[in-house]
């Protein structure tokens, strides 16, 4: 590994002067280090300073608020699945962060590190995008909340400056009647990297109808795909059979997914469009029972 | 390269070490504090073999650095067994043969350790499951996951 200068900060106004002053090379924030240390030993990155954020009493936070949930960058995958309340509010995302890596991986890889490795097929991220989260992007010259979506931008590229950081994740509050999910394909059932995932999150009205439905779709293009032309057609609908079968076309059709050890190109495709349509069939069942967590 | 003061707690013991930002957490354990209890497989996070607590979480200390360790809390291999007292993990390994060369025992150990804190009664699957981050290139796993369960019975056994 190569030398750097570790830094960490304890409030987030010493984090943005750290991040004023000039350093000799790239300056990696370090989360739960689960991507980024295998990284910096293998040398694909070799920061000049790597910043701790987890020493920022706000990137330990995890609260509902009446809201929005707050989920701070650096709280570890082991303690958003130990959340009961999350896991009611938002099964998605909790069974999302949950297949990251084993136990050993959980009690360190954060939901913010998940997206800004920025992995296209990290597993967290299309429940993030289709929860409707945004980041809290920490910056030198002050902060802004950006829609997650909008956070990856290739392999390993994020739209944050230099200077910037995540510091927490902003959940909207579940609606009554409203639910979300998340599976992927894997050849092997624990310790393994999505062949395709697929998150889905949706709200259903009185009488049962889909009134806001968001998709995504992870490891079909260079980063995960928000999935409009999917979500709109369970918009309106109770996702009957034929409806799931339009979605799960329309997903088959997106991205331009890879051929690799992991399966063709068009074995992702078929793949894609039948975790749509189970995903989008169990986050319907979970919001037409409302508080119970499948 | 310059050096990090460290100053933390392993096994509850209050413990100060220097080490460079570049060394994990197992290789200070093993190359600054003399703990080699603790293994090193593969580096990269796959094999679980450098498995310890930290403030009571499961991590793989060869994903953790070194200066992280400041103020923390960190559990080890070396901390498992009372004097002259072998913990009853440690005991059915042995009477399972659930070891053959003994480089993953330790990340085992500290790993099934965890699991029957928060889960006393855990099933075969989920014994599997809690282990799916530690590798054993030499045993095929059956008598692992069976040595876990019986201690699992014996501890239970032990506690009413
Ligand atoms: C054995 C193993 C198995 C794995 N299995 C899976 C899996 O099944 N599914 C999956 O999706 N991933 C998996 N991963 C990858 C990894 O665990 C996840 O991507 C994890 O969520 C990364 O989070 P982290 O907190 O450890 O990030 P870190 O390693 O700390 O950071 C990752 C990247 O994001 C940047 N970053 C981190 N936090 C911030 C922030 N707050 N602001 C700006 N930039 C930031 C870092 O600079 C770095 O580039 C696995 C990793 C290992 C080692
Ligand atoms: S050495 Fe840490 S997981 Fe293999
Ligand atoms: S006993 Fe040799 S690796 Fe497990």
């Amino acid at each position: 590994m190569q030398p750097f200068e570790y830094l960490a900060p304890t409030t987030l106004a010493e984090a943005r002067e750290l991040l004023k002053t000039p350093a000799s090379g790239e300056t990696r924030i370090l989360a739960g280090g689960t991507d980024l240390i295998v990284q910096m030993r293998g040398g694909a990155r070799q920061p000049a300073r790597v910043l701790d954020i987890k020493w920022l009493p706000e990137s330990q936070r995890l609260q509902l608020d009446t809201d929005a949930i707050y989920i701070g960058a650096g709280v570890p995958a082991a303690v958003l699945c130990e959340h009961p309340e999350l896991r009611t509010e938002y099964p998605g995302v909790v069974e999302a962060i949950e297949l990251i890596g084993s136990m050993q991986v959980q009690g360190r890889a954060t939901a913010v590190g998940n997206l800004c490795n920025a992995s296209p097929a990290a597993d967290s991220v299309p429940a993030l995008f289709a929860a409707g989260a945004a980041a809290r992007v920490v910056g030198a010259a002050g902060e802004r909340w950006v829609p997650v979506e909008d956070i990856p931008t290739g392999p390993g590229k994020t739209s944050l400056a230099a200077d910037e950081f995540v510091i927490e994740l902003k959940l909207p509050r579940m609606p009554a009647r409203a639910a979300d999910a998340y599976q992927r394909f894997t050849p092997r059932a624990e310790m393994d990297i999505a062949v395709v995932g697929v998150g889905i999150c949706l709200s259903l009205d009185n009488a049962g109808l889909v009134t806001a439905a968001r998709a995504a779709i992870c490891a079909v293009a260079p980063t995960v795909l928000l999935a409009p032309e999917v979500a709109e057609v369970l918009v309106g609908t109770r996702c009957d059979a034929a409806v799931l079968e339009e979605a799960g076309a329309r997903a088959s059709a997106m991205g331009n997914p890879l051929t690799d050890k992991r399966g063709t190109s068009t074995f992702r495709r078929h793949i894609a469009g039948v975790l749509t349509q189970r995903v989008a069939g169990v986050a319907y069942q979970r919001a037409s029972q409302p508080g119970v967590a499948a | 390269m310059s050096k990090y003061h460290v100053t933390t707690t392993v096994n509850g013991q209050s413990v100060e070490f220097l080490c460079t930002p570049t060394q994990a957490l197992s290789e200070v354990l093993r190359e600054e504090l003399d703990m080699i209890g603790t293994k090193e497989g593969c580096t990269t996070g796959d094999c679980g073999a450098c498995s310890v607590l930290l403030d009571g979480r499961l991590v793989c200390a060869c994903l953790v650095l070194g200066t992280e360790a400041e103020g923390r809390s960190i559990e080890t291999i070396e901390g498992v067994a009372q004097p002259h007292q072998m913990h009853p993990l440690q005991t059915k390994f042995l009477e399972h043969a659930a070891l053959q060369c003994g480089v993953c025992t330790p990340g085992y150990i500290v790993a099934a350790k965890a699991l029957l804190e928060v889960n006393p009664d855990p099933s075969e699957e989920e014994v599997r499951y809690w282990l799916a981050g530690n590798l054993c290139r030499c045993t095929g796993y059956d008598k692992i996951v069976r040595a876990v369960l019986d201690a699992a019975a014996e501890m239970r056994g032990a506690a009413q």
